[in-house]
């Protein structure tokens, strides 16, 4: 399975969630296969998917997926202290670990050579960091779902990728649309 | 009232909920102020890029966010500020040590001085720059200027204002 993939058999899972999604191609496949209010797709920014679901996920009580990439996390591989240090039960980070920078052609990340990031997760203090294939990946994501803690899941598939059209959303209506949502669904949450 | 204590008064009367810093020596009093006020959720942060999209993130979770940093980062920060939160038109005020202005004892923090008010122009950046103590008179108009436009505005803030460390 390839990242597209891996995305495709999430949907069922994640559509109904927050999501922050990583710059390039996963943001332009989610945005093809299920653009959703509730999605925040990154135009630029590489590497700061964690932090800004991080901060979404500590500054609201609605539960935060971030998708990241194992190159997008070597760049701002900072991140990971700060969500081990900064509890927040309602944040998953799902690392989609294909061993290569996809965006830009496939070439490989150390983190398909010897670095593991889900070592380097736990050594950072994050407590609960949970390896799966690309097959388990919707079950462990709905497992961290109902479990009620912070996780950080690192999914391992192939590298590889699909032709997807770029999105064309203007980035304040992203923003906008994803930050009405949210202040929806807390409010909602206020009621209940 | 201290100089750190109207600041941290500001941030919260502009309801900054939420603040990421990375030291600097000039800013270890205002930051400990920070991390001590009950209205504010301080989360320090390892590089300021990082920072920046905590702060998005807070933000875009109904939590007005402000970043504080040392001028010398500002290099690291250039790519996040124009493709994130300018592209995205969001708030940030980033409360910022001027290090390198008159009074540094230390020569290399000059090197990046010399570059900070070009490159937060070139930015495009509405820049502020707090010398006396009486200059942090306007820090509540800054914040809520930030906040009005939605766009980051910079506080630099030299050892003149800060009377030395
Ligand atoms: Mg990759």
């Amino acid at each position: 399975m390839i990242r597209s993939e891996v995305i495709k058999s999430l949907i069922p899972v994640i559509s109904d969630q927050l999501v922050v999604c990583n710059i390039g191609l996963p943001s332009q496949e989610l945005h093809m296969m299920d653009d959703q209010p509730s999605n925040f797709y990154m135009l630029g920014t590489m590497g700061l998917s964690s932090s800004i679901g991080l901060g979404l996920a500590l500054a609201q009580k609605e539960k935060v997926i971030a998708i990241d990439g194992d190159g997008s996390v070597l760049t701002n591989l900072g991140t990971l202290p700060t969500i081990g240090n900064n509890e927040a039960p309602n944040f998953i980070l799902l690392i989609i670990d294909n061993g290569s920078y996809g965006s830009t052609g496939d070439q490989p990340t150390y983190a398909g050579k010897k670095t593991k990031l889900a070592d380097v997760a736990r050594a950072c203090g994050c407590d609960n960091v949970v390896e799966c294939k690309a097959e388990e990946a919707p079950e462990t994501m709905r497992k961290a779902l109902e479990s009620d803690q912070g996780t950080v899941i690192v999914c391992s598939c192939e590298s590889g990728n699909i032709k997807v059209p770029v999105i064309e959303l203007d980035p304040v209506v992203i923003r906008h649309r994803f930050m009405t949502e949210v202040e929806k669904r807390n409010a909602a949450r206020g009621q209940a | 009232m201290s100089v750190n204590d109207r600041i941290v008064a500001d941030l919260i009367k502009n309801r900054i909920e939420f603040v990421t810093s990375v030291p600097c020596k000039q800013l270890a009093g205002v930051i400990d102020k920070i991390d001590k006020a009950p209205e504010i959720h301080h989360v320090p942060c390892n590089k300021e890029d990082e920072g920046m999209g905590l702060c998005a993130g807070a933000y875009m979770g109904g939590k007005r966010a402000a970043i504080v940093m040392q001028n010398t980062a500002l290099g690291v920060t250039l790519n996040t500020l124009a493709t994130l939160t300018q592209f995205y038109r969001m708030p940030l005020p980033m409360l910022i040590s001027y290090r390198g202005e008159i009074g540094e004892p230390v020569a290399c923090q000059v090197e990046m001085a010399v570059h900070t008010k070009a490159l937060l122009d070139q930015m495009l950046i509405p820049t502020y720059h707090f010398h006396r103590e009486e200059d942090a008179d306007e820090l509540d108009a800054i914040l809520n200027h930030s906040f009005m436009a939605r766009k980051p505005v910079a506080i630099l803030t030299d050892a003149a204002f800060w009377k030395g460390y």
